[in-house]
This record gives C-alpha cells, sequence and structure tokens, in this order.
C-alpha cells in the first residue's frame, strides 16, 4: 500500500512519454492534452488515496526505497521517496492545481502551433515537481529541482521566435543556476559534516554531532541561496517577472503557484537545520520581508496585467520566506497552499481576460470587462478579495496566519508586513478597477467587436479555484489549530516556535489589523482610480523600473563583464592571439625565403655540394688518423 | 714484377678527379653521366685493389653489387635524359632548373 505513493510522479512521467512517442495522427490538438490532463489527474487521486492512507497511520513517516541510485565511498544515495505530511500535502496542491491548468490549457492553448510540445513540457514538469517534493535526500531532490528549472526554461520561451520570450528563458534558466549553486554548496557541507545527504539522517545526526556555528550559517546562507534563485527572491527575484513572457497557464502554474514555491520547500524540509543558525534564520526573514515589500512597491506601478500578478507572486513569496525565518513553517505552507490556489485562480482569470482581448495584456487598454466576462469576473473577484486579505476569504487567514508569527517574532518586521498588506491590497485593487471596471478602452484591440467568455475548459477550472480560494481559511483557523493544517505538519517540525502572544484579545486585535490593512488598501485605492483618465500621475518610473534593479545588475556585473569581452576582442583576440599565430607564419616564410636559395635548381651546384662534402669527410677522416 | 697498390689506387684518384671535375664543369646530362660512371669504376678499382691486398673477398663482392647498381641507375637515367631531350631538344641541364626554390 505504502508503495502506492512512488505512482505519483510516475503517472505525468507516462503521461510524457505517451505524448512522446505516440505518432503524430493520434496526438493532434485536443487528444494530446487530455492524455496530459489525465496523467496529472491520476496522480492527483494517487495523492489522495495516499493522502488517506496516511491519516489511518499513527508512524506518518514512510520511506519508498525504489532503487539504490549512487554507492561511491561513503556517499550512499538511493532513490527513494519520504511520505510524510509535509510531502504529501505539497503533493496534493501541486497535483490538484497541476490538473486545472492542464484542463484550462486545452481551451487556452486552442490553435497553437506547438500544442503538443506545450502539454510534453507541462507534463514533465509535474513530474519533477513532484519528484523535487517527494525525494527523500538532497540529491533526489536536486533532480528535481533541476527538472523544474529546465521546463520553466522551455515554457518561458515557448514563443521562442520572439526575441523578448528567448531572452526570458534565458535570464530564468541563468539566475536559476546561481541559485542552484546554493544548494550544491548546501549539499557539500551537509555531507562533509554528517557523510549523507537524507533528510532523516542529517536531521537525526544534527541532535548528536555539534556544528559550528559558522558552519551552520554558512549550511543555511547556501540554502538560502537555493531558495532565493528559485523562489524569486533578493538578489535573485527579477527573472520571475520577465518569466511573463511563457502562455498565461505556464505563468499560473509554474511561477505562481508550484515551482516557485519549491525554494521555500525547501528550507521548510531543511527546518530543523535552520535551528541550528539563529542569525541564518534572522537573514532569511529579513530577506523575505525585504522581498515582500520591494515586490509590492514595484507591482503598484506596473502597467502590464501579468507583470502586476508577478510581482505580487514574488511579494507573497516573500510573506512565506519571512514565515520561515520566523520559524513559523505550517503557516508559511498554509500561505503556500493559499496563495496556490488564489494566484492560480488571478492568472488563469487573467489568462481568460487577455483570451477574450485578443492577447492584450496592457491594463490601459482594458476596463469596463466587467459584463462582458460574466464567469471570469466572480471568481477574479473572489480571487482579489482572497489576496488583498478581507476576511473571511483564504488569503486573511493564511497572510494573518503568518504577520501573527512575524508579531511575535520581530515588531519591525510586522510592521514592514502590514504595509506590505495595504500595498498588497492597494495595487490589486488597481489591478482590478482597471481590469473589470470603468470605460471601455478595448475596442481598438478588439476592433470594435464585443469581448468574448472563455471555453467551458477554462471556466470550470476558474470556478474551482474560487470555490478553494474563498473556502481555503478552513484548511487551518486560527481557533482549531490542533485539528487542521497545522496539527497534521507540526509533527514534522520537531523545532517549531509557537508564537507567545499572551491572550485571545491581542489575537483578535492582530486580526483586525490585518482586515483593516486590506481595507483600507481597498479604499486608497478605489478612490485613487475612480476615473481612469488621465491616468494618475504618481506612478513613479523607479517602482516601475523595479527599484532600478536590473540596471543595478547591470552595472555591476553586464558592463564590466561586457567590457572584459570587450578587451578581449579588440586586444587578446586580435593583437595576442591572432599576433602569436601570425607571428609564427611570418617566421616560418621569412627563414623559408633564406632557405630557399640553396635550391638553385642547377645540377651542377647539388654536385659540388656532394662533393665538398665528400671532401670535408675525407678531410675529417686523415685529420682523425693523424 | 709486380705493380705496387700504390699505383692502382693513384690511378683510381687520378680517373675519380677526372670523373669529379667533368661532373662539376660539363653541361650536357649524357657526358655528365658518363663522368658519375667513371667516378664509380674509380670507387670499384680501389675495392678491388684494397681486396686484393688486404685478402678480403668482401671488397670484390661489393663491386658486383656497385655494377648492377650502376647499371639499374644508368638505365633509368638514360631514360629520364631521352624523355627530356624528346621534350626539349636538348640535354643541357643548366636549362632545367624548373624545380628551383
Amino acid at each position: 500500500m505504502n508503495s502506492l505513493a512512488a505512482l505519483i510522479p510516475l503517472f505525468p512521467l507516462v503521461g510524457f512519454l505517451l505524448v512522446l512517442i505516440l505518432p503524430k495522427s493520434t496526438t493532434r490538438e485536443p487528444v494530446s492534452g487530455w492524455i496530459a490532463t489525465s496523467a496529472v489527474l491520476a496522480s492527483f487521486l494517487t495523492t489522495v488515496i495516499s493522502f488517506v492512507w496516511l491519516l489511518g497511520q499513527s508512524e506518518r513517516e514512510v520511506t519508498i526505497h525504489l532503487f539504490s541510485w549512487l554507492s561511491v565511498g561513503s556517499l550512499n544515495v538511493d532513490a527513494a521517496f519520504l511520505l510524510d505530511p509535509l510531502s504529501v500535502t505539497m503533493c496534493l496542491f501541486v497535483s490538484g492545481i497541476s490538473t486545472l491548468i492542464h484542463l484550462y490549457s486545452i481551451g487556452y492553448m486552442h490553435g497553437e502551433k506547438d500544442f503538443k510540445k506545450f502539454f510534453l513540457y507541462l507534463n514533465l514538469f509535474v513530474f519533477s515537481m513532484l519528484v523535487l517534493v517527494l525525494g527523500n535526500n538532497l540529491l533526489v531532490t536536486f533532480v528535481g529541482w533541476e527538472g523544474v528549472g529546465v521546463c520553466s526554461y522551455w515554457l518561458v520561451s515557448y514563443y521562442f521566435t520572439k526575441d523578448s520570450a528567448a531572452s526570458a528563458g534565458k535570464k530564468a534558466f541563468i539566475y536559476n543556476r546561481v541559485g542552484d549553486v546554493g544548494l550544491l554548496l548546501a549539499m557539500f557541507l551537509l555531507f562533509s559534516h554528517f557523510g549523507s545527504l537524507n533528510y532523516l539522517t542529517i536531521i537525526g545526526l544534527g541532535s548528536t554531532i555539534p556544528l559550528s556555528s559558522t558552519v551552520a550559517l554558512l549550511i543555511v546562507l547556501a540554502l538560502m541561496l537555493a531558495a532565493s534563485g528559485k523562489s524569486a527572491q533578493i538578489p535573485l527575484f527579477n527573472w520571475l517577472p520577465d518569466a511573463m513572457e511563457g502562455p498565461t497557464p505556464v505563468s499560473a502554474l509554474i511561477h505562481a503557484a508550484t515551482m516557485v514555491t519549491a525554494g521555500v520547500y525547501l528550507l521548510i524540509r531543511m527546518s530543523p537545520v535552520l535551528a541550528w543558525s539563529t542569525s541564518g534564520r534572522w537573514v532569511i526573514a529579513i530577506i523575505g520581508g525585504l522581498t515582500a515589500f520591494v515586490a509590492a512597491t514595484v507591482a503598484t506601478s506596473q502597467k502590464d496585467i501579468k507583470k502586476v500578478l508577478a510581482f505580487s507572486t514574488v511579494s507573497q513569496i516573500g510573506y512565506m520566506i519571512l514565515a520561515v525565518g520566523t520559524g513559523a513553517y505550517s503557516a508559511a505552507i498554509f500561505l503556500m497552499v493559499s496563495h496556490a490556489f488564489f494566484k492560480a485562480l488571478l492568472f488563469l482569470g487573467s489568462g481568460s481576460v487577455i483570451h477574450s482581448l485578443n492577447g492584450e495584456q496592457d491594463l490601459r487598454k482594458m476596463g469596463g470587462l466587467q459584463k462582458y466576462l460574466p464567469l471570469t469576473f466572480p471568481t477574479f473577484l473572489i480571487g482579489w478579495l482572497a489576496i488583498a486579505g478581507i476576511p473571511p476569504f483564504a488569503g486573511f487567514w493564511a497572510k494573518g496566519d503568518v504577520l501573527t508569527n512575524v508579531y511575535a517574532f520581530s515588531k519591525p518586521l510586522y510592521v514592514l508586513g502590514l504595509f506590505t498588506a495595504v500595498l498588497t491590497a492597494y495595487y490589486m485593487s488597481r489591478l482590478f478597477v482597471l481590469t473589470f471596471r470603468g470605460d471601455e478602452r478595448f475596442r481598438e484591440v478588439t476592433e470594435g467587436h464585443d469581448p468574448h467568455e472563455s471555453p467551458w475548459v477554462m471556466t470550470v477550472p476558474l470556478v474551482i479555484l474560487a470555490v478553494f480560494s474563498a473556502l481555503g481559511g478552513l484548511l487551518d483557523l486560527p481557533w482549531a489549530h490542533s485539528m487542521s493544517l497545522a496539527g497534521f505538519l507540526d509533527p514534522v517540525f520537531e523545532s517549531t516556535v509557537s508564537p507567545v502572544l499572551g491572550s485571545h484579545m491581542s489575537e483578535f486585535l492582530l486580526a483586525g489589523a490585518d482586515a483593516a490593512a486590506g481595507i483600507i488598501g481597498l479604499l486608497i485605492a478605489f478612490s485613487l482610480w475612480k476615473s481612469t483618465s488621465p491616468w494618475p500621475r504618481f506612478e513613479s518610473s523607479f517602482f516601475e523600473k523595479v527599484w532600478r534593479w536590473d540596471d543595478f545588475y547591470d552595472f555591476t556585473i553586464g558592463r564590466p563583464l561586457q567590457r572584459v569581452a570587450q578587451f578581449g576582442s579588440t586586444t587578446v583576440e586580435p593583437k595576442i592571439l591572432d599576433g602569436a599565430v601570425v607571428a609564427t607564419a611570418v617566421s616560418v616564410r621569412r627563414s623559408a625565403e633564406g632557405i630557399r636559395k640553396i635550391q638553385s635548381g642547377f645540377v651542377r651546384h647539388y654536385a659540388l655540394v656532394v662533393v665538398v662534402g665528400m671532401m670535408l669527410v675525407v678531410l675529417f677522416l686523415v685529420a682523425r688518423s693523424w | 714484377m709486380t705493380i705496387p697498390e700504390s699505383w692502382f689506387l693513384m690511378l683510381a684518384a687520378v680517373i675519380f678527379g677526372i670523373g669529379m671535375f667533368g661532373l662539376l664543369t660539363r653541361r650536357s646530362a649524357l657526358i655528365m653521366f658518363m663522368c658519375i660512371e667513371l667516378m664509380l669504376n674509380a670507387v670499384n678499382l680501389t675495392f678491388v685493389t684494397f681486396s686484393r691486398s688486404l685478402h678480403d673477398i668482401g671488397g670484390q663482392a661489393s663491386v658486383f653489387f656497385i655494377l648492377v647498381v650502376a647499371a639499374a641507375e644508368v638505365t633509368i637515367g638514360l631514360a629520364i635524359v631521352v624523355a627530356i631531350f624528346r621534350r626539349r631538344q636538348s640535354t643541357a641541364v643548366d636549362e632545367l632548373s624548373e624545380l628551383r626554390g
């Protein structure tokens, strides 16, 4: 029974292989999409069965050994999965949301030239993500980690004939590679100290083998570098907004709901390791808080609907990282799950909007869509209220849970988080108003037609996700922690720091503050964006240009490297390398010009040389005999 | 009375010198060939002389080899000279300097 969980990642792999090898005639447009969708659905159902089975077990930590993978010296790595409350929770929402987004994609990708390729990558992505989540050691996780990275690269540059899409894919991949270095370093450090990469072994040995605080800090920082690459945190966050060049379902699945949470998952999986270094956890918390704030400010002045959502994703993951830093792991997971619901919903909703406007993404060319999209509008409304933190939707509970823990950890970070919550409500309301309310500014892009609602394969996932976004809070109500998500997850985190708040009173006050933050942001946005023309003037280009972050990298890394390359191409290559080659050729030619005179072509010259040579030999012999 | 060996050697040296002088001074391929033959036979003469004075048959054996090789060389050499003559109506070697560097 327990080996059933090995099927969870297997189904998407089979789906991938089927779509790959079946002849073209059998995988024409809708069929490959349905194969991929049913593969992921099977994976989701298997996860549900495993989940139910795990609930019935008293020992909820099951290792599924597949085969021995590497055995070199003292390094023994098994291809094995670890089924525990954490991984099963991750699998549930990853496979569940993947199923919905696969279904949605069948409608969204209709008529694309590379329809089959899209589902191929999407299935491979789900497989990699599930391997990442289920792996019982860092190396198996690393395989999944790289797998999702490469699928993300392929899918971001899906429209690779477009220059911006191709370079966005490269950017995403390179930023991720920088983060991967962190994961590799963490693996090296952990292996050199514990001789194992297995999560349970490392965590078990951690309490018996003391680690110097420097090494512990280094490990935590390396893990954080890995997480900031994959989860788009400062200093590696700028790849995510560019990744919106991919098709919208990809943005929803990979760059909002699942892959970008892999960094958070890694940190949570290594949570006992984080407990070894308090300063490391402070670094994590501060990076998370700052990212949440910076990304939220940027989101307030973006003009592309998907860019707003992308920065909002960065900001929300910042919250999760902040929660991890404060030790509130189950709060981070709670926010991750509810964020996956409402952010997937918002992205799919925006995809539906973009679909209805023939691919237009500019907020300035939207507005007044409320009456044309009867299903997209109410579902988007729920997603908007959920992310803005308006009770009783999922975002309120999840963000409230995080902020309560932050309050117990550090007051300045709490203030930052609360201010970010106001910003979140503001930019999401701005997005909502600009898209669905106000004047109809889209006539130009639709060539005078009315926008049309999307087909059922696209609206059904919207409705399901809207239900979960609305009711997601039920997963973990603050007064029922023991019988909810947190109660299910907590055994995994031996070192959870539960907030010490004193009384229920303060908890209610904090919840009130969260709700107030959401409502204030909402009111500001509605009063500012009542009329959309003229465009309000305070949209700072500093925010729009992402705090000049790209320019900063361009200045500190790009330009100097470009100068080095310039020096190489103007000096080293033509002068030093070419010079050496040319000098060799010239010296050979010069010396040859001297020597060739000997070859006069006259036989008697040659004969003379022979005679002279002979005489020299004779002279030598005569001289020697004397 | 026996002729002293030094006479044979001197004769050989004289023939060799004549051959060498001819080789270096004449322009006709055919004459140069004959000069080479002179030099070869001068060498043969020294071989035979030493073979006799040292009572070693090896010298005479070498002469046979040289004769055979010289015959072969003459065959090919004359063939080349004839081929050149057919093309150029001349065997003056100074005109044959296309292969100079």
